[in-house]
């Protein structure tokens, strides 16, 4: 505990948490809208850290969980129920597709734990189509409530939820329980062989991934009062949570938040040079990645794990 | 009386029977040695032991408790331990969390480790020796005491039995004793030790009794004096009675500027020494074999001479240097290393496989060398049109060997070509190596640790220990000077 005021990662967190407090009073509301999804994406991506940082295992479909989270929110609202037991149900249900999923996808070696991830929101982007009746379809699913219409009351929303799943996920990753996960993903054969029930472990993670993943995203619907597939499940998305994640600094937590928060800045700080703003976002990601493989965190507290 | 009871142990993948009906009994305070060579079954025995791979048929019993057929991190909690060769540590953490590690209990809400894990982490630290190094991150580390943290991992399950995958490997000999003297505390402890290794030479002062395997069976079983005087490990280790064809190193006319020279090669493999000091050289039409068991340095030598790893000291061939040539223009001057995995295209066919190989030769030349080639492996032309994953092991072998040969080699180099073949396939494999020594005037170079085949064919044999050559010499002169170094 005494090592945490010492600790460089924990002043960057503290002072980034005050600065994004203290946000509405000088920023427009269109920034704060802005920021108020990139705190939603900093959950995800942090989500999809501790299952890839941590037990080892490339989620190539974190919207799935996503996507799940939000629907089931979305259309249990459309039926008249509240919005809180609506977001508890998104988050209930991520968790219970991700075991569904999980279960059969964690038996399997190597890269097709991630292929069957990676078919599952194909599956998912093929039935809300399909089901148009339910999920609105192509078109998208429109709530009839949201949050708050305030943007301050939004923004805050946003904000207190990322940074107290921050802390969750971050203070886990740094649990004895973090530490067999990183024992699992490493090297599993002797991870068990110390007595760990690795797949346990694994699937553990994998649910509270999901949970927060879920969460993020029912709260996220009820934000923008619409879901769809193109902002919510699509590959491309999902590429986007796996992006901010690395670009921000794998095996951290907290590096996922600043990457997914970065992506949405950089998007809109590069608005001027219009179609060319996403090459050069994703030109700066891939020298990142390429240069410091450890990512944005990885630069800021360089030298400090070695001290 | 006895702790760990294994009995009938089999284990097979699909056709092949790695383990065959294996039994033996391990008491508490006693080292039992399991050796065997490569492809002998001896770490399979470890891994079922352990739970890692599930046995086809046998039991493994616990101080009473079946454990056959369970997740390896049942066995582990029931009180077996097991120390790894190679393990991944977890990098980021430091020495004393990669110990704390291994004291968590196997619980999904320990969300603060217990204050006893931090006293009992650095107990063990010093124990085995590590106090000094305990804040260090493992890559940090050297070799030894990386070994040292994987027997402090081991120590703090605190195991009824342990097992030991070749404790000695890449340690020097003040190593090597401290070593031994951490594992006899295992001993006094009361713990049941099994230490998985080659040679019965290596375990010989540890070990309180020797279980030789052979082919996935029990071959002998006693004191190691008693196993190394054994008829049938003799055989297997040291070829029995062999007749050798050596022609005289003065018969070959390039005696001044050797076909191949290899002069005070050094490997280093991050912190492990792979190679040290070597010296050897090959004729023009010589075959040479350089025996040496797993691990002693053969597949490093000859990854240097084909230009794989960075090496010190100088290899030339022909009299001029290969240093700083890149792999591909060393195989185009010909030398060319039939790599120890057999490396074949498995989906593609015999014949495909074999173009492949002659994809530079001209059409006529490619045509008269698949020929030649069909001639000395008959087998292979009656499987031309068969897809290579589905060849038998001796026939992967016999088309990798022939597909070397379509690059038309002036040093064919052969790494270990007998690994995990049967004894029937070895002979047809020697015949047609013996073949090729008599019908054409190519250089050999052949890494093995199975002496039986390396023998009979060599003009002169090099012998490869801990990274060092400790013995070379006319190949009938090397059961009587070297066999004893090599049981």
């Amino acid at each position: 505990m005494r090592n945490i005021f010492r600790s460089r990662l924990f002043w960057i967190a503290l002072i980034g948490s005050i600065v994004a407090l203290l946000l509405p009073l000088k920023v427009s509301g269109y920034i704060l809208g802005l920021l108020t999804v990139a705190y939603y994406f900093g959950v995800f991506s942090m989500a999809w850290d501790l299952l890839f940082g941590f037990a080892g295992e490339v989620n190539f479909g974190p919207t799935f969980l996503i996507g799940l989270g939000a629907y089931t929110a979305g259309i249990l609202n459309g039926y008249g129920v509240p919005v809180y037991p609506c977001i508890a149900a998104g988050a209930v249900m991520a968790v219970i597709g991700g075991v569904v999923l999980a279960l059969p996808a964690l038996r399997l070696r190597g890269p097709y734990f991630g292929l069957t991830t990676l078919v599952a929101v194909l599956i998912m982007m093929n039935l809300i189509v399909v089901f148009a009746g339910f999920t609105g379809g192509e078109i998208g699913l429109t709530v009839p409530d949201v949050l708050s219409v305030d943007t301050d009351t939004n923004y805050y929303i946003a904000l207190i939820f990322m940074i107290v799943s921050g802390i969750i996920l971050y203070a886990l990753s740094r649990s004895p329980v973090g530490l067999i996960l990183q024992a699992s993903g490493q090297d599993p054969i002797e991870a068990g062989a110390l007595g760990f029930n690795v797949t346990k472990h694994k699937l553990t993670a994998f649910v509270i991934s999901a949970f927060f993943s879920g969460l993020a995203g029912a709260l996220l619907v009820f934000y923008m009062g619409t879901a769809s597939v193109g902002t919510l499940v699509s590959i491309s998305v999902g590429v986007q949570v796996i992006i901010a994640a690395v670009l921000g600094g794998r095996r951290t937590i907290i590096g996922a938040a600043i990457g997914a928060i970065f992506l949405i800045a950089a998007g809109e700080a590069l608005r001027p040079f219009g179609e060319l703003s996403t090459f050069i976002v994703s030109a700066i990601a891939l020298i990142v990645i390429l240069v410091v493989p450890s990512g944005l965190l990885g630069i800021l507290i360089r030298g400090e794990e070695h001290a | 009386m006895t702790r760990l009871s294994v009995a009938g142990l089999v284990k097979r993948y699909g056709g092949l029977v790695a383990v065959n009906g294996v039994s033996f009994e391990l008491n508490g305070g006693e080292i039992l040695g399991l050796i065997g060579p490569n492809g002998s079954g001896k770490s399979t025995v470890m891994k079922l032991i352990m739970g890692i791979e599930r046995p086809t048929a046998g039991s493994v019993n616990l101080d009473g408790i079946e454990m056959a057929n369970w997740p390896s991190h049942r066995v582990a909690r029931q009180g077996v331990g097991i120390v790894f060769q190679h393990s991944r540590p977890l990098h980021r953490q430091t020495v004393l969390e990669n110990i704390k590690l291994a004291l968590l209990p196997d619980s999904l809400l320990k969300l603060i480790a217990d204050p006893h894990v931090d006293r009992r982490a650095r107990e063990i630290a010093a124990s085995v020796g590590l106090s000094h190094v305990i804040d260090r991150r493992p890559g940090t580390l050297p070799f030894a005491d990386l070994r040292r943290m994987e027997l402090a991992k081991a120590i703090a399950r605190d195991p009824r039995v342990v097992l030991v995958d070749e404790p000695f490997a890449g340690l020097t000999p003040a190593e090597v004793a401290t070593f031994s003297e951490l594992i006899r505390g295992f001993r006094n402890d009361g713990r049941a030790v099994l230490l998985v290794d080659h040679n019965v030479k290596s375990v010989a002062a540890l070990v309180d009794r020797v279980l030789a395997m052979y082919l996935g069976e029990r071959i002998a079983e006693g004191s190691a004096d008693e196993v190394m005087r054994n008829e049938t490990v003799r055989r297997v280790y040291l070829g029995g009675s062999i007749e050798t064809a050596a022609r005289p190193e003065s018969t070959f006319e390039d005696a001044d500027t050797p076909l191949l020279q290899v002069d005070k090669v050094s490997v280093l493999y991050g912190k492990a020494q792979a190679l040290q000091g070597v010296d050897i050289h090959v004729h023009e039409g010589e075959f040479v074999s350089v025996v040496g068991l797993n691990g002693a340095g053969k597949t490093t030598l000859f990854n240097a001479i084909s230009g794989l790893v960075p090496h010190s000291g100088a290899i030339r061939w022909r009299g001029s240097a290969l240093q700083g040539k890149t792999p591909a223009s060393i195989a185009r001057g010909g030398i060319v290393q039939v790599p120890e995995g057999r490396e074949l295209f498995p989906d593609m066919t015999v014949r495909e496989n074999l173009d492949l190989g002659g994809n530079h030769l001209q059409a006529k030349e490619a045509a008269t060398q698949l020929d030649w080639l069909f001639d000395l492996f008959p087998i292979l032309k009656s499987r031309q049109t068969q897809i290579a994953r589905t060849l038998s092991g001796g026939e992967q072998q016999m088309l990798t060997i022939a597909r070397a040969l379509m690059m038309k080699p002036k040093l064919l180099i052969l790494d270990e070509p007998t690994l995990g073949l049967a004894p029937v396939i070895l002979e047809q494999l020697s015949k047609a190596l013996e073949k090729l020594r008599q019908t054409t005037p190519i250089t050999v170079l052949l890494g093995e640790q199975n002496v039986t085949f390396a023998l009979p064919h060599a003009d002169r044999v090099y012998v490869l220990e801990h990274a060092r050559i400790v013995w070379q010499g006319p190949p009938d002169r090397f059961a009587a000077e070297a066999g004893t170094g090599y049981l």
